[in-house]
């Protein structure tokens, strides 16, 4: 699978659930109307900057907090399809997953200085690569652990189930 | 096998796990609240529309549902989620549904112990990152989001990976005024909020082993905060004695882990030496002693929270408040129902009301920066809750410093961030 976008980068570490989809919408269980706060706690113009397949790039232990859904599913819904971070808190990245929201891709820490925003990059999930566009330069990724991309692959947990 | 491992290895029916495996679990408990049970349903619902029929739940005698986060109803939307929580939890034969304004009712991880729904070595998951506390009666209790609690409530189980455990023992005389709350909030600053990221974080040492129950959880509650899978303590007579005080007197079994089990990094503290703390904004790891910060002044005083309103925590503030008058606004509310009408028994009650501080109800709600109590612009509260990320409380502008409730409830009476001992 390769996907294709643009990258909103917010290079700060330990970017919280609370900043990601502050407390007072978690009563919001209409997906699109969650979309419209997304980072609302970090950048108020985030929903505006953002087109339908592009990425997240961010620092360590990103969506640490809560673990509310309501995180990943109000990014998904902005168009984010992928976050590339050098890693992630546990539930935000296994509700990510298993919802079949989007894909936390974790990285090296060096990388994240080597990716600036607005790049084009393509990631590419079968040779676990990433190619720079922009800077014609290619890093590579983690690749997913065994249960997981057969997750991804299923479409989220109740399929792997079901399947 | 660390107790960790040896639960997971009984869920998994495995002989043996080792930190990494991918295991599936059986799941014995598992607990939805206000927030997180709208969202369960969302995803039944969602699945319904590609073809797919919940007829029945695995087994609804094993889930049970708090009502915390947005009671009294915040809102319309809020009473809307809670009609139709109630609604779904009748069709499916949830019986144990802990209602606002029904005797017995409060935040969600404080009903589990408080009510002894989680037993020793039994797999706990619940909808709410800090369900982490019941660790504390030696379960494995995490938190999950709703796709995985909708999977539970369907099939009984979910997968885990096997974390590895992080041993955190704690020795030496604990001195007056320090609480469990100084004593996580200064393995938190040492290890870093994603310290314990995948891991179990277990907690021993005659510190510990000498500590009351309720103390025990607030070590457990904040593990959350250094990113942990799951908090842990071996169950001994104090938890034994807790449980018994709650269902009577019954057989525990007692599962601890063994005398050779690996743990993936130790850590030695000596009580001795720790001070009366605060974690000052953003961070639940930014921890100084309170005298590095003593006069910063405060706007409002909140003793709430799962981890900061239980009865223990109760009665430190009121001993520091008794007889005192606050300097700012005071908010007192009680974690559950039953802790609520302990505190009236006690005289505590009175004791926060003659201070001039207000009583409410047990909820969430400022905790999240949801209801009850938000923090405006700029507004600075000292808080015996469990994080203080940006907006946390209300206001992106507003700052939040985590402590334990007797430098809460000092800070109350002077009006600036106070160590007790100073008064």
């Amino acid at each position: 699978m390769v996907l294709k976008g643009t990258v909103h980068k917010y290079n700060r570490p330990n970017i919280d659930t609370d900043v990601i989809i502050p407390g007072p919408y978690l009563k919001i269980h209409d997906h699109d109307e969650l979309a419209k706060h997304a980072m609302e706690g970090l950048d108020p113009d985030f929903t505006t900057k953002v087109s339908k397949g592009d990425f997240l790039l961010v620092g360590h232990n990103f969506g640490c907090g809560s673990s509310r859904e309501h995180a990943p599913i109000a990014l998904s819904k902005t168009g984010i399809k992928a976050i590339l971070s050098p890693s992630f808190a546990r539930i935000f990245y296994r509700n990510s997953i298993d919802g079949g929201y989007l894909l936390p891709i974790e990285i090296e820490e060096n990388i994240l200085e080597k990716i600036d925003d607005k790049d084009e990059i393509e990631i590419n999930l079968d040779k676990n690569s990433i190619l720079n566009v922009t800077k014609k330069e290619s890093y590579p990724i983690k690749p997913f652990s065994k249960i997981i991309s057969d997750i991804i692959e299923a479409g989220g947990l109740f399929n792997y189930k079901i399947s | 096998m660390t107790l960790t491992e040896k639960i997971l290895s009984h869920s998994s029916n495995s002989k043996t796990v080792t930190p990494g495996d991918i295991i599936f679990s059986n799941v014995d408990k598992v607990m939805m609240h206000d927030v997180s049970g709208p969202g369960v349903i969302k995803v039944f619902k969602e699945l319904e529309k590609k073809g797919y029929q919940l007829e029945k739940l695995w087994d609804p005698d094993r889930v049970w549902i708090s009502e915390d986060h947005f009671v009294p109803a915040s809102d319309r939307i809020s009473a809307d989620n809670v009609i139709q929580l109630t609604k779904w939890a009748q069709k499916y034969g949830i019986k144990k549904h802990f209602k606002y304004g029904m005797g017995q009712y409060g935040i969600c991880h404080t009903i589990s112990h408080e009510e002894g729904l989680v037993l020793p070595g039994e797999v706990y998951v619940g909808g709410d990152s800090h369900t982490n506390t019941t660790g504390a009666i030696g379960a494995f209790s995490a938190g999950l989001g709703h796709t995985d609690i909708a999977y539970v409530l369907k099939h009984g189980k979910i997968w885990f990976k096997v974390p590895e455990t992080m041993l955190f023992r704690v020795t030496g005389k604990k001195p007056d005024y320090i609480m469990a709350k100084d004593i996580i909030l200064n393995i938190i600053s040492d290890i870093g909020t994603d310290g314990a990221n995948y891991r179990a974080m277990q907690f021993g040492g005659s510190v510990v082993d000498g500590l009351e129950m309720e103390e025990r959880f607030t070590l457990t509650n904040m593990t959350t905060e250094a990113g942990a899978k799951n908090g842990i303590i071996e169950p001994d007579n104090t938890t034994v004695e807790y449980l018994r005080s709650r269902l009577g007197r019954i057989n525990f079994n007692l599962i601890k882990g063994d005398p050779d089990a690996e743990f993936s990094e130790v850590f030695d503290y000596d009580c001795e030496k720790m001070e009366p703390s605060v974690a000052k904004p953003y961070s639940p790891e930014n921890v100084v002693p309170v005298r590095e910060v003593q006069g910063t002044e405060i706007d409002k005083a909140y003793i709430g929270s799962c981890t900061g309103a239980k009865l223990s925590d109760l009665r430190s503030a009121a001993k520091i408040l008794d007889g005192k008058k606050v300097k700012v606004r005071t908010e007192v509310l009680p974690a559950a129902q039953s802790i609520y009408m302990k505190a009236i028994k006690e005289g505590l009650v009175t004791i926060f009301m003659e201070s001039g501080a207000v009583i409410g109800p047990p909820t969430c709600g400022a905790c999240c920066g949801a209801h009850m109590g938000v923090l405006g612009k700029d507004e600075i509260c000292a808080s015996t809750t469990n994080r203080n990320f940006p907006g946390r409380m209300g206001d992106v502008t507003s700052k939040t410093y985590l402590a334990s409730p007797m430098v809460v409830a000092a800070s109350a009476i002077t009006g600036k961030l106070t160590d007790p001992r100073d008064l």
